[in-house]
């Protein structure tokens, strides 16, 4: 069967993850230990840190191997949601508003705004899969795809907050939470939106993470 | 199956121990300030004098960050296991005292002087003109009498003399930087203005805390308030900028049905200010900016000699703000937790700024302004004498929400959620010479709202299922959440407030008896953990619908989303609550004017407005400040000719 191919495929390339390192890698820049006692802010980013980004190894859809927190998070504005290719509930509306979101903050895309997806079948997300996936969507450089071994992605999905408190409704994939995380993680500012949403607003709500203190007017 | 925070399977033993761990906090609290004698007496001592042990101070103490070098990360909120959330240090209850915010300090001038037009050129950030002088620039001149200056600010305080110092933000009127800000003592038929002055610090890697954006709207929660200065959550400004808001403290209906005076029946008492950014309420309202706005007339005048006799402000007459939130096991630094979609609940209960203080009172009544800040917490008050557990303990309720209820109603205890507030008279001459408790008996596991006894579905009977052991809703008298410390002097004093017991009346309720241009439905659901109202999101871009100036609607408010209740807001003007699944309400302060509903679980809620005076934008939202932040909430606007959209 093809995901059985897929799935071997994958995991093929995937098998030196296994021993992957799993310490959680320090801060850049001043931290406890490196020229004087960690502040409230440095302990504030670390604790976020250690809540919610493990840091993971994980496969983009070209094949390679990144860290989440170190490569994908660490000094980042980024945004982060969850799909698999197979979903026709919420999935192709998320995603070709993203695509949309994408144009719209094209100038800041792969410079300091990174957007990731993340995949919640890892086991028939192949690397292969997500490419192809990603193809589809006409992503630019700058919004990559990932997968990766299932307890690792399964550590991200909850560490930043895509899970339910019903574990029966938590299990059930067609279910699966369809927000867009949006945050600057150096800055520490984290919210998130409605991936069906209009477009146009997840855009200028990321655009806060770049200018985080622009004023906005809506003319009544 | 049982599932930990991690999503691991656990024992049921080990589920129950988790729960006992809840029980058993709730116990360490009472025994940081009972006897031993008493602690017997209320059946919690074991025959062999332990208490808890160390590991079951708090449920949370399961779900502590993991060591550095794991990368284990915590989830949400599993099905009937109590918080998802780090478990705080100790903290000891009722050292410190009660604080009253001081009143707010008005200015004589504001440089430069505000401009009817949005001074842009100052860095003013404002959506229009003032509204007020363009309807009567005598009563409402550009520049009124009461004049308010407030710098939002970043500043320290200590909650609690077992945490160290909190770098958190507030309001300065001048006096000094605090959190809740000052109470502003307002009257009808005296506008006034306020400038807002962002002064937090620009958002750098160095002065942040770890949540919270520096850009702020500050709303007046409750305000017949034009739109241009009711601090909408889609205009923000950041540091260095200024927005002057008019707040005419006028009556509903003054340039409608009731011109030229307004309606007394919507006279206000008990509204609030606090910041609405959009996205980001709920963090920066965890962080300090929440603050009373108080606002009498020629019969709810603050002094107990005159019109209503309610007990004199601001000696007699004490607003106190409820909030709980979630310290850092090891730094002991305020946390929030950023990554939470369903509702966050602390373990520490703040009254005022301060974990649990105690208060001094005379043996006479007091009128209570009892204000839930969130983010997601309902609370159900009860009086409570440790020494006399079995005893109900009577109070009064004067009011709902923003308002007087036409007489006084005799409860045992009353709930609120986000942002309700509600009016209370205690009497403590029973209780002269002895120390008795406010205290929080309604259990909350989660975001999803009270634990609910709404039959077989219900979250009650569901988890006592699992568990094989009850969970109530109510919890036992004591083993709630002590709030609040009464430490009631013997020595008897001159009280001239007038005694509920006779059946005073305040305001009558506006009639009802009026046919609607119109009635909206409002769904509010989850789709694919996405809060949503009629399947859309918040959108700064869109409104929604327009209703039509000086007309009268109906709102239809349906809970799809399950286990969930949401408490929901509606900005501009109050509503009367018709029905509830078709019902006529039963309890008491569902029978005032409000404005938070709170929606239960599979509920259908009618409501009667009349949408007076002013035009402009303004919003409709949940106000567990989680769900808002997460777009349960839709701009709507009042125009001279308004729309027949019924489900927007």
């Amino acid at each position: 069967m093809d995901i059985s191919r897929r799935k071997l495929l994958g995991w093929t390339a995937l098998a030196p993850v296994a021993a992957a390192a799993e310490a959680v890698a320090g801060l850049t820049g001043k931290t406890a230990g490196m020229g004087g006692p960690a502040t409230a802010s440095d302990l504030a980013r670390q604790r976020i840190q250690r809540m919610h980004f493990p840091n993971v190894p994980l496969y983009t859809h070209e094949g390679k191997r990144v860290m989440f927190y170190d490569d994908l998070v660490k000094g980042k504005i980024v945004t982060m949601n969850f799909f698999f290719a197979r979903c026709d509930e919420i999935c192709p509306m998320v995603m070709a508003n993203l695509s949309r979101v994408q144009q719209r903050l094209a100038a800041d895309l792969n410079k300091r705004l990174f957007m990731y997806s993340l995949t919640l079948k890892p086991e028939e997300d192949t690397v292969d899969a997500i490419r192809q996936f990603r193809e589809m969507h006409h992503a630019r450089p700058g919004w990559t795809f990932l997968t990766g071994k299932p307890q690792d992605l399964e550590k991200v999905r909850r560490g930043i907050g895509f899970s339910y408190p019903n574990p029966v409704v938590d299990k059930d994939k067609t279910q699966h939470i369809g927000n867009v995380r949006y945050g600057n993680e150096p800055l520490m500012l984290w919210a998130a939106c409605p991936g069906m949403a209009h477009a146009d607003f997840i855009a200028e709500s990321v655009s806060w993470m770049i200018h985080p203190e622009q004023n906005r007017i809506q003319p009544s | 199956m049982y599932f930990n925070v991690f999503g691991e399977k656990v024992s049921r033993a080990r589920y129950r121990e988790m729960l006992n761990a809840a029980k058993n906090r709730r116990e360490l609290i009472a025994a940081g300030l009972t006897s031993r004698r008493t602690l017997f007496k209320m059946g919690l001592l074991t025959a062999g004098g332990m208490l808890v042990t160390q590991g079951g101070l708090s449920a949370r103490a399961q779900t502590n960050p993991p060591s550095s070098g794991s990368t284990n990360s915590p989830g949400t909120n599993q099905l009937c296991l109590p918080s998802n959330q780090t478990a705080s240090p100790a903290t000891r209850a009722f050292i410190e005292p009660l604080v009253v915010m001081p009143l707010a300090r008005n200015v004589s001038h504001l440089s430069p002087a505000p401009t009817e037009n949005p001074n842009t050129g100052a860095g003013e950030v404002r959506a229009a003109p003032f509204q007020a002088p363009q309807i009567d620039p005598v009563r409402f001149p550009v520049v009124p009498g009461t004049l308010y200056q407030f710098n939002q600010r970043q500043f320290t305080t200590r909650q609690s003399p077992d945490l160290p110092q909190q770098t958190i933000w507030g309001y300065d009127d001048g006096t000094g930087t605090r959190s809740p800000g000052p109470t502003y003592r307002a009257f009808y038929g005296s506008p006034q203005l306020t400038r807002n002055i962002n002064s937090l610090p620009a958002v750098t890697q160095v002065n942040n805390t770890g949540f919270g954006l520096p850009s702020v709207t500050t709303h007046l929660h409750n305000g017949h308030t034009p739109s241009e200065s009711d601090g909408n959550p889609c205009d923000f400004y950041g540091p260095g900028h200024f927005c002057d808001q008019y707040y005419p403290n006028v009556l509903a209906g003054f340039n409608s049905d009731h011109a030229p005076q307004g309606d007394i029946n919507e006279s206000l008492s008990t509204l609030w200010y606090h910041d609405h950014r959009v996205d980001f309420t709920s963090q920066n309202t965890y962080k300090g900016l929440i603050g009373f706005y108080c606002l009498f007339n020629q019969f709810d005048t603050g002094d107990e000699g005159s019109g209503f006799h309610l007990p004199s402000f601001p000696q007699y007459d004490i607003p106190l703000a409820f909030n709980d939130k979630v310290y850092d096991p090891e730094s002991g630094d305020l946390v929030f937790d950023l990554f939470n979609l369903d509702g966050i609940l602390g373990d520490k209960f703040l009254v005022n700024g301060k974990i649990q203080p105690f208060f001094e009172v005379q043996p006479r009544r007091y009128r209570f302004r009892l204000l839930d800040t969130g983010p997601s917490r309902f609370y159900e008050f009860f009086l409570t004498d440790l020494n006399n557990l079995n005893n109900a303990n009577p109070y009064w309720l004067i009011g709902t929400d923003g308002n007087l209820l036409p007489n006084p109603v005799q409860i045992t205890s009353v709930r609120i959620g986000p942002a309700e507030r509600v009016e209370v008279i205690i009497d403590f001459r029973p209780f002269a010479g002895k120390t008795i408790y406010l205290e929080n008996r309604l259990n909350q596991l989660n975001g999803q709202g009270p634990v609910d006894n709404f039959g077989p579905g219900g979250t009650s009977q569901e988890c006592s299922a699992n568990l094989g052991m009850t969970v109530p809703q109510i919890l036992p008298a004591g083993l709630g959440n002590l709030l609040l410390q009464f430490r009631v002097s013997s020595r008897a004093v001159a009280d001239n407030s007038v005694d509920p017991a006779t059946n005073p009346t305040f305001y009558q309720l506006p009639s009802t008896n009026v046919d609607p241009r119109i009635v909206r439905t409002f769904k509010f659901d989850r789709l694919n953990g996405q809060w949503s109202i009629n399947g859309q999101f918040m959108d700064c871009n869109q409104f929604r619908f327009a209703v039509q100036q000086n007309s009268v609607e109906q709102w239809l408010l349906m809970n799809l989303s399950g286990d969930w209740t949401h408490p929901i807001h509606i900005h501009l003007e109050e509503h009367q609550i018709l029905s509830r699944n078709r019902a006529a309400p039963t309890l008491p302060a569902d029978k005032g004017r409000k404005d938070v509903t709170q929606l239960h679980p599979n509920e259908r809620v009618q409501l009667f407005f009349r949408f007076r005076d002013w035009l402009g934008k303004y919003p409709i939202h949940c106000h567990n400040v989680v769900h808002e932040d997460h777009a349960m909430m839709a701009l709507w606007h009042v125009v001279a000719q308004g729309d027949d959209v019924r489900v927007p």
